[in-house]
């Protein structure tokens, strides 16, 4: 089975991808998120490594799989930045030649979250490389890299797959029924990550079905106040649910490394170690509750793009298929109804600016409140 | 003979670590009352007040004998043995002012040693024991606390009550022969409201710099117009309408080193509870539970509403929105950002809609 095959709904890019008169030396692989970015990086990679154009089963592919081969270096950050660090040490294995294989592949998920002076250290690399290193950045859109990244990288743009490509996905991979996957995949606005959450997990299903029923029925300050505070609550439970049971997975993994049972008291001297386990568990949730707090805003979007299409459609034709929040289509006519549709416009202006307010560290709340009282503004 | 001193830092020491008041057997006394004993605890987060302990007890001791020899040990760092290398009688004799920092945080090596010393102290030794808070350590504070070893324990409680600095104020003077107004010494605390050092060190200095009477006219001399103001006093100026105190306040706290970003804050969590409170006519009690908030803070909201449109508040809370991005860097002067948020909460939230509208592109 070829590594292109979980890359699904991209045939384009596939096609670009697996062209050998089309090789270069850097790639930049841009799509929205739930796109499966990282995935055909890594399928790329495999393709690259493997003797037999990514077949999917010999050792080079499978040790892609695994992220141990050793000709593959890549970098996926948890936190909010990537660090210079971490950057420049990359830059230093893509002077190595390949060990194994005809080329020494440098994979960075997360392109975007490199600050300018980290983003220069790569210039050099990316424009002069060895001849047998090949260079795949990730990002969301081309334009959350530098003009100096862009113009020396070969971009490929994934799409947003279909309902039914991810459903089929779904249904594929996890046995769930058609009928849900497809609902799931609606949900999700067809993000595969977010699409396989909701169908597997009834309690993250559970959650966006309240964050929708929230925000339909916010309508003075009071209630805007309240349900910002509920939104966080709901944000940290669903980045509490993603983040703990790997903490204590790593945590148990390592007090089993150096010998610890898991109700041996830490001994003074490996303290050091489990504390910056620790922080760095921290900082990872911090990211985590952004994240969170993202995924929410995205469903809130959804239902004010709902609200949008109910008052622009016709309202004799039937749009039911159009909605994204078919479970919720009472509560959305009711909110297209009191609004106008440039209220629904400001609305959605009022998410991105939230979005944009967390990201530069605006307190969480405050700007869910912010953002729930020009959104429920008459 | 030896004496341990133990100076502790919190206002009730005994509650801090976990033993009850009437356990304690020993004298506790104020920083400037320290007299030498075997072993002093300073018991308390205030440093100051240790510090004075300490420098207090060296003067006594030197004055009585001036070869007293300082050894000071930090406990969370002790070399094993280190204290009775410190306590251990000396070739010719001098007398030893031993300084144990850090108890709070001491290592087991160093309560093995304290413990096994205690029982048995020199008594041309004064030992000073350092413990900020906490229960680490309790043993040895109970050792202490006991009654059964010569200890005094100097008390470092944090002065947390206007009334306990004036008190503070008011004896630094008295310990200096001068007379004061109550008028003169409520401007100084005023004005030195935030660290115990600063009162202590500004008292220090009128009693310096002036001679006489020292009355409001002499604190207005030398510290005119200083307030420390807290994010709070800013937050109820505004809130309660009256722009000029608010300005004013916020000139204050920004002065004597308030940070826009907790301001901004204090803010956003006064008109938070306004608005979870509004329109709700449950009891404060069964509120406090459901919002999260004293009831005392549920009734000021309430009061603090009264002047306030619900549109208003929503204008706030936005323009409290914009400024928390302001001082975050979105605005090139923060300052200009607390101001113009100060500016709007005054009015009660009543801006001109269009010039809104621009501020939130």
């Amino acid at each position: 089975m070829s590594v292109w095959h979980d890359v699904v709904g991209q045939p384009e890019a596939v096609a670009t991808l697996s062209d050998p008169t089309a090789m270069t030396h850097a790639w930049l692989i841009t799509g929205p998120p739930g796109s499966g970015r990282s995935n055909a990086a890594y399928a790329f990679a495999a393709s690259l490594l493997c003797d037999d154009n990514g077949c999917g089963t010999c050792p080079h592919c499978r040790q892609v799989a695994a992220r141990t081969h050793p000709d593959l270096a890549y970098l996926a950050t948890e936190r909010v930045i990537i660090s210079i660090d971490e950057v420049r040490a990359l830059v230093q294995k893509a002077y190595f030649s390949p060990s194994v294989s005809t080329y020494r592949v440098i994979v960075i998920e997360d392109a975007d979250r490199m600050a300018e002076r980290t983003s220069n250290v790569l210039l050099k690399a990316l424009e002069e490389p060895p001849e047998r290193t090949v260079w795949i950045l990730c990002a969301p859109s081309e334009a959350d890299l530098l003009p100096t990244i862009r113009s020396r990288v070969r971009s490929v743009r994934l799409r947003v797959p279909s309902i039914d490509t991810v459903a089929t996905l779904l249904t594929q991979r996890h046995g769930i029924s058609h009928d849900d996957a497809r609902q799931a995949a609606r949900l999700a606005q067809s993000h595969i990550g977010m699409a396989q959450r909701l169908a597997l997990s009834p309690e993250a299903a559970l959650r966006r079905a309240e964050t929708v029923d929230l925000i339909t029925g916010v309508t003075g300050v009071h209630d805007a106040v309240m349900a910002a505070a509920r939104l966080l609550d709901i944000a940290t439970a669903d980045a509490n649910a993603l983040t703990k049971e790997r903490d204590e997975l790593e945590l148990g993994q390592a007090r089993a490394s150096v010998g610890l049972g898991p109700d041996d008291p830490v001994p003074a001297n490996m303290r050091t170690f489990f504390k910056s386990l620790e922080e760095q568990q921290k900082r990872r949730a911090t990211r985590s509750l952004r994240d969170g707090i993202d995924r929410i805003l995205v469903d809130v979007m959804s239902v004010y793009r709902d609200v949008l299409i109910q008052q622009l459609v016709e309202s004799s034709r039937d749009h039911g298929d159009a909605l994204i929040n078919l479970e919720h289509a009472d509560g959305v006519r009711a909110l297209a109804a009191r609004r106008s549709p440039e209220q629904a416009l400001a609305a959605i202006a009022a998410i991105e600016q939230a979005r944009e307010r967390i990201a530069s560290n605006v307190a969480p709340v405050l700007a869910l409140e912010a953002m729930l009282i020009q959104a429920s503004r008459q | 003979m030896p004496w341990v001193v133990v100076m502790s830092g919190s206002a009730k020491p005994r509650r801090a670590t976990g033993v009850p008041s009437s356990s304690s057997a020993i004298k506790v006394v104020s920083a400037f009352r320290v007299s030498p004993s075997p072993v002093v605890l300073c018991s308390g987060p205030e440093d100051f007040l240790a510090d004075r302990a300490f420098t207090h007890l060296r003067t006594v001791l030197r004055a009585k004998d001036p070869d007293t020899m300082v050894v000071e040990l930090d406990a969370a760092d002790y070399v094993p043995g280190g204290l009775f290398d410190a306590v251990s009688p000396s070739l010719f004799g001098e007398y030893r002012l031993v300084r144990i920092e850090n108890a709070e945080k001491c290592s087991d090596e160093f309560l093995e040693d304290v413990l096994a010393y205690l029982p048995h102290c020199a008594d041309d030794v004064t030992i000073v024991i350092r413990h900020r808070s906490g229960v680490r350590g309790k043993r040895m504070l109970e050792l202490v606390r006991s009654g059964d070893v010569p200890a005094i324990e100097v008390s470092c409680a944090e002065l947390k009550s206007d009334k306990e600095k004036i008190d503070f104020a008011a004896e630094e003077f008295v310990r200096a022969d001068r007379i004061t107004t109550p008028a003169g010494i409520r401007a100084l605390v005023n004005a030195f409201s935030s660290s115990v050092a600063e009162l202590a060190s500004a008292c220090a200095q009128l009693i310096a710099d002036t001679t006489g009477e020292i009355t409001e006219q002499t604190v207005a001399t030398y510290y005119g117009g200083r307030i420390e103001a807290t994010a709070f006093a800013v937050a109820d100026a505004a809130i309660a309408g009256n722009y000029a105190l608010a300005m004013a306040t916020l000139r204050h706290a920004l002065d004597t080193g308030a940070d826009p970003v907790p301001l901004v804050a204090a803010f956003a969590s006064k008109l938070r509870l306004m608005a979870k409170v509004a329109g709700d006519r449950r009891s404060s009690n069964e509120l406090a539970s459901v919002v999260g908030g004293a009831p005392w803070q549920i009734d000021r909201a309430r009061r603090d509403l009264s002047n306030w449109s619900e549109r208003g508040l929503s204008n706030a809370i936005l323009a409290v929105a914009d400024a928390d991005s302001g001082v975050k860097g979105a605005s090139r002067d923060p300052v200009f950002a607390v101001e113009k948020m100060v500016t709007i909460v005054a009015r009660f939230g009543i801006v001109a809609e269009h010039g809104h509208g621009a501020s939130h592109r």
